[in-house]
């Protein structure tokens, strides 16, 4: 996957989750299966930011780029990566349109 | 025959001698007399073993009037409005001792007031301890190595949660650990009786013995792994969230590393 196409995807978490911050990371259960996930500190910046209007550039730009060393492309590439994993596991949802 | 468990009685309606005969022996400690009565009433109808898969999965869903509950060994509803159920199993203690440990986490997340948890559980000094971990983390051992000053309430499936009354009286005070009829390993009920409890610990076999507590996160993460929790329902799943949230502000919740040997209980006290 590459970053242009990165660029197009608004993530917005999933309305029927049970989700708590704790200490500065998020622990999220879904209720489908009750698997639990607990998400580390850039996780966790991605997953409350994930409003559905904002793009996972913006996020990753915002969040993550503006914290840290990383460079934008792979930082966008590895965002992209872990967005896709939460919505395999449907705690997450990813729109090509912003909400 | 009436069942009660963590203060909830649970009517068991059936007349079949040699069931009865296997609740009789099942729940011993944890029954009532008829005339005590019972919220809950669950009519159970008895069907030959040969017809069921005994390996499908279990699976517990809401159809927006009642709770449906299947498993290769039984089939279940239950109207949590009423409060009535049906229960079609063979007779045997395993299909309906499942039933009813779903229908106590059901009715205990509703309440939003405590939880079912894998954990030996034990009083000693008039408080409650309770000892949660994964099989083999050491549940059973460490309820083998007891002293005699403890009492075992159980050595499987722990009963938790606020107040001493029913499950309905919701957060009037602290939490309290009741002994329950489930048993694993052990292979014995437990005692029926309840106290505050003093701590929660996560068990993990070592060289030594060794308390040490546990972050909020890791406390919160451990203790909604180790729930017994079966229905795909969000708004349950909230309240088992706000509950579990809820016990490691006000439980102390730690881990307790030990050596399979009578010295541990030394740290529990």
């Amino acid at each position: 996957m590459g970053a242009d196409q990165v660029s197009e995807l608004y993530p917005l978490r999933a309305a029927n989750v049970a989700a708590r911050v704790f200490d500065g990371e998020v622990i999220v259960m879904n209720p489908a299966d009750s698997s639990l996930f607990n998400l580390n500190e850039t996780g966790t910046a991605i997953w409350q930011a994930a409003d559905g209007t904002t793009s996972l550039r913006e996020i990753v730009e915002r969040e993550i780029c503006g914290v840290s060393e990383i460079d934008s492309d792979t930082a966008l590439a590895d965002a992209e990566e872990f967005a896709r994993a939460l919505a395999g596991h449907g705690i997450l949802l990813l729109r090509t349109e912003p909400a | 025959m009436i069942v009660t468990i963590g203060g909830l009685a649970v009517r068991i309606a059936t007349d079949d001698p040699v069931f009865l005969g296997i609740l009789r022996q099942q729940y011993a400690a944890f029954t009532g007399a008829e005339t005590d009565g019972a919220p809950i009433v669950l009519e159970v109808e008895l069907t030959p073993p040969l017809l069921q898969s005994p390996d499908e999965d279990l699976a517990v869903r809401f159809d927006g009037e009642a709770w449906e509950m299947r498993r290769g060994d039984f089939m279940a509803r239950y109207d949590p409005k009423t409060r009535r159920g049906q229960v079609r199993q063979s007779a045997n203690r395993h299909s309906i001792d499942s039933v009813i440990r779903i229908i106590h986490s059901l009715e205990l997340a509703r309440a939003g007031s405590g939880f079912l948890l894998h954990a030996a559980s034990a009083v000693r000094n008039g408080k409650a301890f309770v000892f949660s971990g994964v099989s083999g983390a050491g549940k059973t051992t460490l309820s083998r190595l007891a002293p005699p000053d403890v009492c075992l309430l159980t050595d499987e499936v722990s009963y938790v949660r606020k107040g001493d009354g029913g499950p309905d009286c919701g957060r009037k005070s602290g939490y309290q650990a009741f002994g329950t009829p489930f048993a694993g390993e052990l292979g014995k009920a437990g005692e029926n009786i309840h106290a505050p409890l003093g701590a929660l610990y996560f068990l993990e076999l070592a060289s030594g013995n060794r308390i040490g507590q546990l972050g909020r996160a890791e406390a919160l993460r451990m203790l909604l792994r180790n729930i017994l929790f079966f229905a795909q329902d969000p708004k349950l799943v909230e309240q088992v969230f706000a509950i579990a949230e809820d016990f490691i502000e006000t439980v102390p919740v730690c881990r307790l590393s030990f050596r399979p040997e009578a010295l541990v209980w030394e740290l529990i006290r």
